[in-house]
């Protein structure tokens, strides 16, 4: 028979095994950061090609039709897109290393699964709602899916992660309503929330 | 009220089985080289205790190849599961017990 501290740490490790386990704790809080830093330039570009010199919180009623202004806008979301991306797995890799773990395991797997089935379909969905002329409705489009996204996958993320999802989608369902503000409601919901979730989970479980 | 320490599962009492065990419950399968690096352990320990798991039918095994490297599954059965829940159950008891 073992004595009773050994029991307790018996329960303990349990319940480290559970998290680490079924948890994506490599996610640095730093990356939500940094993505709501390349969100806010890309809304920033974005707003020097449409609205310039209209202010950022008028309401719009034109929308884009310019192909041209299209594909810029298209491009400066692909690169907000790729510059999240690329951090979030660069600083992953460099969490997972300072814990001796790999980044690639099961549960990294499963996330990546319950992420993207809501994505590409948002995608998709965004290119035939652009091909068919609807851009008003693009941005609160791309927010109400991520948030899908995100509330898919926090089975295996922290539990900031999920209110984030919750956030994104009530801001896409009000941007849908107001579509002339999409740029400013696509800032808040990619730039001002990451940047207010990233440095929240970087407080609490990064330092 | 029995003893709780009657009702701990002898074959649980390692801490790197109840490691392995807690690791299943909370996914749906895991692989070898993944639960070594978890567990921080040798691949001989690790595969003497996933043998002890296995023979008491707590786990089950799915060998299969990836790019032709052996690539094994590990699943918790139902009966696992059971064993799991009620050996943690006995554990809290201990734990309870002591600091009444």
């Amino acid at each position: 028979m073992k004595e009773i501290p050994e029991y307790e740490k018996d329960l303990a490790s349990i319940r480290t095994m559970m998290e680490r386990s079924a948890k994506f704790i490599s996610l640095s809080g730093l990356s939500g950061i940094l993505a709501g830093v390349y969100a806010l330039v890309g809304a920033a570009v974005a707003y020097r090609l449409v609205y310039y010199p209209q202010s950022p919180f008028a309401y719009r009623i034109e929308t884009v039709q310019e192909l041209s202004t299209l594909t810029k806008l298209i491009i400066t979301a692909a690169c907000v897109l790729v510059a999240s991306l690329g951090t979030g797995l660069w600083l992953s890799h460099r969490k997972a290393r300072k814990h001796s773990m790999n980044l690639w395991n099961p549960t990294t797997k499963t996330l990546l699964i319950n992420l993207a089935i809501p994505l590409v379909t948002g995608g998709l969905f965004i290119l035939i709602l652009l091909q068919n002329g609807h851009y008003g409705i693009a941005a609160p489009a791309c927010l109400i899916f991520y948030g899908l996204a995100l509330i898919n996958a926090s089975a295996n993320l922290y539990d900031e992660v999920r209110y984030l999802g919750y956030s994104e989608i009530v801001l896409g369902l009000v941007a849908a309503y107001l579509a002339g503000f999409g740029l400013l409601f696509w800032a808040l919901g990619f730039g001002v929330l990451h940047i207010i979730y990233g440095a929240v989970m970087y407080y609490r479980y990064d330092k | 009220m029995k003893n709780p320490f009657e009702q701990l599962d002898k074959v649980l009492e390692h801490r790197a089985r109840l490691q392995i065990m807690s690791v299943l419950v909370s996914n749906q399968s895991y692989d070898f080289n993944s639960l070594k690096e978890l567990l921080g352990v040798t691949d001989g320990n690790l595969a003497s205790h996933i043998k002890a798991l296995e023979r008491e039918k707590y786990i089950s095994v799915n060998k299969s190849f990836v790019d032709r490297k052996p690539n094994t599954k590990y699943k918790i059965t139902d009966k696992g599961r059971q064993a799991f829940r009620k050996h943690l159950d006995a554990l809290e008891a201990v734990v309870r017990k002591q600091r009444l």
